[in-house]
């Protein structure tokens, strides 16, 4: 698209609100993060972000979180699939419900998911005959993330599949191709770049996530402590300086990744032929 | 196109009635069944397990508990940090939409990323970052102090947490449906000699009205029910600077389950309505013509 | 009602609400920013206050609170929350004030006692009939007892159980050339490695062990045992009294710094005051607190069985002594790091 003469007026005026309104609310704050971990030397910097038990951190958070955002990729897109191409009782109601993380408050679901998977509870009880812990386990920390993660590769990958063009699936029924082939090879690329999108956004939701983690976590030193567990606690400690670092280590390895994410959907869309 | 004008009944029908989009029964059944049990044990079931657990000592205890005073201060400061975040971030995103949707720049996809930023950063940091700026040892804390403004461990410092949480909400709603419009009817309009706001008024906002609502619905959810940010700087003073799920945490901590559930059970309520509201405004987005509403709702 | 008409109004509504919430506080309050587990006890000690205050000045005052982790409130106080009094479960978390310039350093010394109005201990709950036969601290650290435990780095209540071990220790070992120190290092080390969860606060550890129904024991403050033993069925808990515990003293202060500024120095210093006196005392017995004041303990006996304690400064030689245990890669780092790999 070339450099069009703008026609359209507003373009100062909404620009300027955007800019002003990003700036105060979310950059200037953001950069104090940054300020305030400069308090520390770049050796006393180092040694509080790499002592074992916040490496211990970063591996659950990032590796739950992933494991996370992989286990909605697959079930929600099996989710999305049965929206929208069955017709089943109660489907309304699913459908319906899928926004459901969004909408509780993190708190409330940490509750009710500790409640449900200890081993006294509904689902938990069940799975200790089969000697598995969930709450107060790493297993905890994935099962609350995978509820905050759901709607986000449900409500990405939907509209795609409502969009997409059932000319290429009638081709490959004429060519005697079988479904699962036909899924593999003309319907998944088409979604992927959603997937990835909706992968993404859960996976950033993830690594961030607190307020449910932190009731069925159980939050043991090297095992089962989420980073911002460990900035909450230097917080407490008052080591501000600390805990901003941690912080900052944080928002880089999300950055970083979701960059990766990014770029690997670009490429795929590319691939695909469908630059959204 | 095609695909939004043959939504009636249930789209689904035109998948299951050909044979070239059609699964075999036992593929179909076993995909809805792993697909159900996915959703009941990670979705429906804390939903049930809030209303059981909030009526586990009745209906009077519930009702008791949620008209108590502390409850009631709670849900008012709710609707206030609401009130007020909600149409801050709607103004922002219709701005947002407007500049990213109707022009080209430089540094459009960096504009987008940095507006996505509050939704990755852990809510934690969103408290933490205020508290920075405006704590007694802050930036701008030892002026304030001075003044006598309290920002953090006040109302303010709650409302300016949920305006950072929700930033991105209706801008992220509105840039591709915007986007997606492309401009071609605004042009015309202020060709044909319309001024700038009565385009937007008379073109852009009957078109964009529903994913607005849409936008604000999911914003205003995720503003009542934001709970590790607000709880940094919230100070916790009862009848106060609790939003409700703090005063959820609260009760919890008391060991007053049932009545901890029963305000958590009206926040789940709000999340049902909101869900309720939402299934609306797509049914209404997916008639046929939204155009021709247009004098029956204006 | 147009659009424009119908927003005016909710405006207008909003601001309504707004306002009315700052006019309800015309009358002098005070706040008392004070640490998780006390919430019971000030739901009863602020309404009695305010009776007394009534009837000796005439004047009305009501009592605000605020509840949490004691160190995360004394942080929220150090970064401007306006608290007129703090009432904590540690000295240092009204040290860090003192450090932050919000009250001036002899705190101790403006009222007895320490400036500390009670005491409690550390104490057992365990599951009732006592199935894992648990006695004493040795017990604790046994294979195949778990036992829950608040996170020490951040739960006043979990760094009295970690003190209280690590002195019983101390005390045990005591004919040792260093006084004990390898053998206290050794035994925390053993009990933490038997904690399944660590929770961020008492109450939270409180709900693991009797709603969640994980861990063999409960380490808690007394008080806390007796309310749940009492709240949550006292058929389903006992409590055990170890051979030797520590001795948790609340310690209480004006924040000399908002008083002055809001005026309230007088009624906050009535309120601490009236902790100490025998009223206040007796609201703090009924709540299993152990009362500083001789005639109340004494009435109140049979409810506190008299055990051998330790302080903080007997053990331990001071709370500046302690933070080497709980700085940033400090012992107790580097204990629960070695516990667990």
């Amino acid at each position: 698209m070339s450099k069009t003469t703008r026609v359209l007026p507003g373009f100062g005026l909404s620009l300027g609100v955007t800019l002003t309104w990003l700036s105060l609310i979310v950059l200037l704050p953001l950069s104090s993060v940054f300020l305030k971990a400069s308090d520390l030397s770049l050796a006393e910097f180092w040694k509080v972000v790499s002592a074992p038990r916040v490496m211990a951190s970063y591996k659950l958070s990032f590796g739950m979180s992933l494991a996370a955002a992989a286990i909605n990729a697959v079930f929600g897109m099996i989710l999305a699939w049965c929206l929208v191409r069955y017709r089943f009782f109660g489907k309304r109601l699913v459908d319906a419900l899928i926004d459901l993380p969004f909408a509780l408050p993190t708190a409330v679901a940490g509750i009710a998911l500790t409640a449900l998977y200890a081993k006294n509870g509904w689902v938990g009880q069940y799975l200790a005959l089969f000697d598995i812990q969930v709450a107060f386990k790493p297993l905890g920390v994935l099962v609350a993330l995978v509820f905050i993660g759901l709607p986000f590769v449900v409500r990405t990958v939907q509209p795609v599949l409502e969009d997409l063009d059932i000319e290429h699936e009638e081709a490959a029924a004429s060519l005697g191709v079988g479904r699962w082939r036909t899924f593999r090879h003309v319907i998944l690329p088409v979604l992927l770049p959603a997937l990835l999108t909706g992968f993404t956004l859960a996976f950033a939701r993830a690594v961030g996530e607190y307020g449910s983690v932190i009731f069925i976590a159980g939050n043991i030193p090297m095992v089962s402590e989420i980073v911002p567990l460990m900035i909450i606690t230097k917080l407490e400690q008052y080591d501000y300086p600390g805990a901003t670092a941690v912080a900052e280590v944080m928002l880089l390895i999300s950055f970083a990744l979701l960059f990766l994410i990014n770029g690997l959907q670009a490429w795929t869309a590319r691939r695909t032929g469908r630059d959204r | 196109m095609a695909a939004i004008l043959q939504r009636g009944a249930d789209p689904a029908a035109r998948f299951e009635t050909r044979a070239a989009t059609r699964e075999a029964p036992w593929v179909k059944w076993t995909l809805i069944a792993v697909a159900l049990l996915f959703f009941a044990l990670f979705l429906l079931m804390p939903l049930i397990a809030v209303f059981i657990e909030a009526l586990r000592k009745g209906w009077e205890a519930y009702f008791a508990a949620l008209t108590e005073p502390d409850a009631l201060a709670s849900v008012r400061l709710t609707l206030i940090a609401a009130g007020i975040a909600v149409p801050l971030n709607l103004v922002f995103g219709v701005a947002a939409a407007w500049a990213i949707a109707k022009f080209e720049f430089r540094g459009k996809h960096f504009l987008i990323t940095l507006i996505d930023l509050p939704f990755s950063v852990s809510p934690v940091i969103a408290g933490l970052i205020y508290v920075l700026m405006f704590g007694a040892f802050g930036w701008f804390g030892p002026w304030l102090d001075a003044h006598g403004v309290k920002i953090v461990f006040a109302v303010p410092g709650i409302v300016l947490a949920t305006v950072f949480v929700t930033f991105p909400f209706v801008a992220r709603e509105l840039i591709p449906l915007m986007q997606a419009q492309g401009r071609e009817e605004e042009e015309a309009a202020i060709v044909l000699g319309a001024s700038g706001w009565r385009v937007f008024w008379h073109v852009t906002l009957p078109n964009i009205r529903w994913g607005l609502l849409y936008g604000v619905i999911l914003c205003n959810a995720r503003a009542m029910g934001e709970f590790g940010a607000v709880s940094v700087v919230s100070g916790h003073i009862r009848g106060e600077t609790n939003t409700m799920p703090l005063h959820v945490e609260i009760l919890y901590n008391e060991y007053q389950f049932a009545a901890a559930f029963a305000v958590a059970s009206l926040l789940a309520l709000l999340a049902l309505v909101t869900l309720g509201i939402k299934v609306w405004v797509e049914r209404r987005v997916s008639r046929p013509s939204p155009r021709a509403q247009d004098g029956a709702t204006s | 009602m147009s659009a424009r008409q119908y927003w005016g109004r909710a405006l207008a509504a909003a601001l309504f609400v707004l306002g009315a919430s700052m006019g309800a506080r015309a009358q002098t309050s005070l706040l008392n920013v004070s640490y998780d587990v006390s919430r019971e006890l000030y739901k009863d000690i602020n309404p009695a206050f305010a009776a007394r205050w009534k009837a000796e000045s005439g004047e009305e005052v009501s009592v605000r609170q605020s509840h949490g982790g004691s160190s995360k409130q004394a942080l929220a106080v150090a970064a401007g929350l306006e608290a007129d009094v703090v009432t904590m479960n540690q000295a240092p978390d009204i040290d860090l004030l003192v450090e932050r310039g919000a009250l001036a350093a002899d705190w101790r010394r403006r009222f007895p006692h320490g400036a500390s109005p009670y005491t409690t201990i550390s104490v057992f709950l365990v599951r009732k009939g006592n199935p894992k036969g648990i006695k004493d601290w040795d017990d604790l650290a046994r294979a195949g007892v778990r036992v829950i435990v608040p996170n020490p780095k951040v739960s006043g209540n979990g760094r009295y159980t970690y003190l209280a071990a690590w002195g019983y220790a101390l005390g045990k070992n005591a004919q040792e050339k260093d006084g004990g120190a390898a053998a206290a290092r050794e035994f925390v080390r053993g009990l933490f490695a038997n904690v399944p969860v660590l929770d961020g606060g008492g109450r939270g550890a409180t709900t693991t062990f009797t709603q969640r129904d994980t861990g063999d024991a409960l380490v808690t403050f007394e008080n806390e045992a007796i309310l749940i033993a009492r709240e949550l069925g006292g058929d389903r808990f006992d409590i055990v009294y170890p051979s030797v515990s520590i001795e948790a003293s609340a310690p209480v202060a004006v924040v000399d710094k908002v008083a002055a500024r809001r005026g309230t120095q007088r009624q906050a210093r009535a309120y601490l005051d009236f902790l100490f006196a025998p009223e206040g005392q007796e609201i703090i017995a009924r709540h299993s607190f152990r009362p500083r004041d001789e005639g109340v303990l004494a009435r109140n006996a049979s409810r506190f069985p008299a055990i051998r304690t330790f302080t903080v400064e007997q053990a331990f030689g001071g709370w500046d002594k302690v933070r080497e245990h709980f700085a940033d890669g400090g012992i107790y780092d580097q204990i629960v790091s070695a516990a667990k790999r």
